[in-house]
């Protein structure tokens, strides 16, 4: 036999199946996807990450271009950059899938969310809950005697912040998009 | 400009094509018709009958009547594998379809070029659970390279050639069409190939020149340089291997290659290792685990391939050229990535080398040290006067073959190891394996598609009595078609290499390995309207397997080997590529990392 010295050997992996990269740090990213709007590309792309195991942060998806049938999926999603480079790769080798951006790795990107959330509730916890809905620059959309709905756009951890800042003044539901992104500047992807 | 030159202007341009109006049915003809195919293979029922009525007015697409749809789908790949040309199928819906699943998952773990045609319920009862119903483009969605349901006649022509053009182009694989019976009846408009093309769908296949510059720049300067090609070198075509054998004459660069690589290196050239792996030559993991370059070419780094990853050829700089970018990067980082073509990515080093009119790399110590690894004889074996070694079963069915044109199929187990071990292989496509999915039951099959392709060829499936239970059927479709396949059932009684595993990794339990009550082979072939012959004498194994050869018609070989011979050399899992185990088996060899493995 050769002269391996497989007992030296770095710590890491045993074998394929032990493929961790446990030595990078998971990242948090952000990808616009620009896909054919075609049916079941949502499927594809959703199924790609559920079959090989990644994950999904947030998901938001709509047709940008009917002219020519392009939607735009919006992916924030975490992982270590081994895992990310493959996320991007195998997204581009879905056939309908275009184009992949990396919108955090771009440091240009802007990021918005939109929610909705509803708030219940009578006398000095309503006066509050306005109170700080207009420090938050929350719209209202909706009114009834003993509830609001506020519309609030924003960075997630913005509109985050503001939902944990209800649940004592009477939280009763949220809904929100989840991420979009654009890259700034006059160029496009 | 004059009035009289107009007809002439006229007379000279083709004519204007009238718009050519058919049923459904009659486009999917007319489209196989023109992306060339010459032969399908199939099983007909209720949601795909006009299509099938269609084909009965097409004499000139053979269609082969399978009798699983299973047998369709492998029969389709042995065809693709051996002409390089895509496989075709054509299934009906619900059961016809979900049989397709293993045959689509095998063609898209090996990139084999495949088109799919599944009939469907009518477009108003898709959804209602209707008769024969599944969601089929749900189903194959993951295990395909693409999939289309098809819903308006007028899409049906351009989504046909479309999945000839995504089967073929880059990185191979199946493509399934959903075609729904209403959809086959309506009438709508046929458009040739001409034109089509999917914007977002661009596969590169021209290497970048800085990367061919760096790999010129690491072989001259090497020293144990290796080549490490797979089924990317066959899939790119014979230009591939020719190009492939060029560059190793230039350079002097020993190969080794995968299972799905073999061929495309000439098995009769000194500078061959064998085959690289769990099962490959003790000559090659060494050199894979020894070398400083390593270029890979077309291969995957899969893991019966690596080994224990974090000692996989530590001290080496590694390139992979491979049309695939996922694949780049995924197991192994690579120093040089490359996304191309085989064989432009080859055209283009040779070109950089002759352009730089350098010497070839002195690789006289490694060729050194390759010799005293091969001095190993790493598959030698204990021969028998009395009981039909395995070993020597694929070299006799080699020795007695090699003089003329033989494709080999195999199942899948042991004796798929022996036939990549011990049948030699000079040229591409003519070895046909399942290697990614590890599909038993794909090699008979599979014999009928290359039957089909090449009809005046010898074919034999090395099978395991096991593996062939699963698909025995279609050797009737072989009878059928006057199809002679040779099938070489290398029959030890057990399925051989879960009991290795069991006798490896599990205490020597032999839990449901074991197959109690095997049919007659002979009596089966002949009820099949076949030829049987069984052997279990080494000295007549010659002369049967010429009776086998000289058959004119499908034959069933019931060759009865040693029954507990254990498939070496092996890596065991978990142990890297200079730990593998030569002689016998003690029981020891495996970690207890190693065992939790596949």
């Amino acid at each position: 036999m050769s002269d391996g010295t497989i007992g030296d050997a770095p710590t890491g992996p045993k074998s394929a199946y032990f493929l961790s990269h446990t030595d990078e740090a998971v990242e948090r990213r952000t990808l616009a996807v620009l896909v054919d709007n075609e049916p079941g590309v949502l499927a594809r792309v959703v199924g790609l990450f559920s079959g090989r195991g990644y994950n999904i942060d947030s998901l938001t998806v709509a047709e940008v271009d009917s002219s020519q049938h392009r939607s735009r999926i919006t992916i924030v999603t975490q992982g270590t950059p081994h895992i990310l480079e493959q996320i991007e790769a195998q997204l581009l080798r879905i056939v309908p899938v275009g184009e992949v951006i990396d919108i955090t790795k771009s440091k240009r990107g802007i990021e918005r969310e939109l929610s909705l959330i509803k708030v219940a509730g009578t006398g000095e916890v309503r006066v509050e809950a306005l109170r700080i809905a207009e420090i938050f620059r929350a719209r209202v959309i909706d009114t009834t005697n003993e509830s609001f709905i506020f519309e609030l756009t924003g960075a997630s951890d913005k509109i985050s912040q503001f939902i944990d800042l209800m649940r004592p003044l009477g939280l009763v539901e949220v809904s929100r998009t989840g991420v979009l992104s654009i890259k700034r500047g006059k160029e496009q992807g | 400009m004059t009035t009289t030159t107009k007809p002439k202007t006229r007379a000279a341009s083709p004519a204007p094509t009238e718009p050519r109006i058919m049923s459904g049915a009659q486009i999917v003809i007319e489209a196989l018709r023109e992306q060339g195919v010459d032969s399908l293979f199939g099983y007909p029922g209720g949601a795909v009958l006009p299509i099938y009525d269609a084909l009965f007015a097409a004499p000139d697409l053979r269609h082969i009547l399978v009798r699983h749809e299973q047998g369709a789908g492998h029969a389709a790949e042995g065809y693709a594998r051996s002409t390089g040309k895509p496989g075709v199928a054509l299934v009906t819906s619900g059961p016809g379809a979900t049989n397709m699943v293993t045959p689509i998952t095998d063609a898209m773990m090996d990139s084999i070029p495949m088109v799919v045609l599944c009939g469907q319920v009518p477009t108003h009862l898709i959804g209602t659970d209707a008769f024969q119903e599944c969601d089929t483009i749900g189903i194959t969605r993951t295990c395909s390279k693409h999939n289309y349901l098809v819903t308006d006649v007028n899409d049906l022509a351009r989504v046909i050639h479309e999945a000839f053009l995504i089967a073929t182009s880059g990185r191979p694989g199946p493509v399934v069409i959903d075609i729904p019976k209403d959809v086959q009846f309506a009438t709508g408009t046929y458009i040739g190939k001409e034109g089509v093309h999917k914007p977002t769908y661009n596969p590169r296949t021209i290497p970048q020149p800085e990367a061919v510059s760096a790999i010129v720049d690491l072989i001259m300067t090497s020293r144990r340089p290796i080549f490490y090609t797979g089924g990317g070198v066959i899939n790119s075509g014979p230009r591939a291997s020719k190009l492939l054998r060029e560059l190793q004459a230039a350079t002097g660069i020993p190969v080794t290659s995968t299972l799905m690589g073999l061929g495309a290196f000439a098995a009769s050239h000194p500078d061959w290792l064998g085959m690289v792996g769990m099962h490959g030559s003790f000559e090659a993991n060494n050199a894979m685990h020894d070398c400083d370059l390593m270029i890979c070419l077309g291969a995957r780094f899969d893991d019966r391939v690596t080994g224990r990853i974090d000692a996989f050829s530590p001290n080496s700089k590694k390139v992979h050229i491979d049309i695939d970018p996922s694949s780049i990067n995924k197991i192994v980082r690579v120093d040089v990535p490359v996304v191309g073509d085989c064989a432009a990515t080859l055209q283009a080093i040779l070109k950089e080398l002759g352009a730089r009119k350098g010497k070839k790399p002195n690789l006289a110590e490694w060729q050194k040290q390759i010799a005293a690894w091969r001095a190993r004889d790493c598959f030698a074996y204990a021969n028998s006067d009395t009981v039909i070694k395995p070993q020597y079963a694929v070299q006799r069915l080699y020795e007695l073959t090699r003089n003329q044109e033989t494709y080999i199929s195999t199942e899948v187990g042991q004796h798929q190891m022996w036939a990549a071990q011990f049948y030699r292989f000079e040229e591409p496509n003519h070895w046909m394996t399942s290697g990614g999915l590890g599909t038993m039951g794909y090699g008979l099959p599979a014999a009928v598609g290359i039957q089909v392709a090449h009809p005046d060829a010898l074919v034999i499936d090395i099978a395991g009595e096991a593996s062939v239970q699963m698909v025995m059927q279609e050797f009737s479709t072989a009878v059928q078609h006057r199809l002679p396949i040779k099938v070489f059932i290398m029959n030890n009684e057990w399925m051989g290499m879960v009991r290795q595993w069991q006798e490896l990794l599990h205490g020597e339990r032999y839990s449901h390995s074991y197959s109690e009550s095997l049919p007659d082979f002979v009596k089966l072939a002949e009820a099949l309207g076949g030829h049987g012959i069984h052997c279990d004498n080494p000295q007549e194994l010659d002369a049967k397997i010429q009776e086998m050869i000289d058959h004119d018609g499908p034959v069933l070989f019931d060759c009865r080997i040693e029954k507990a011979e254990n498939c070496l050399p092996m890596i065991p899992s978990g142990s890297a590529h200079n730990e593998m185990i030569l002689g016998e088996i003690t029981g020891n060899e495996v970690s207890d990392a190693g065992k939790k493995l596949v």
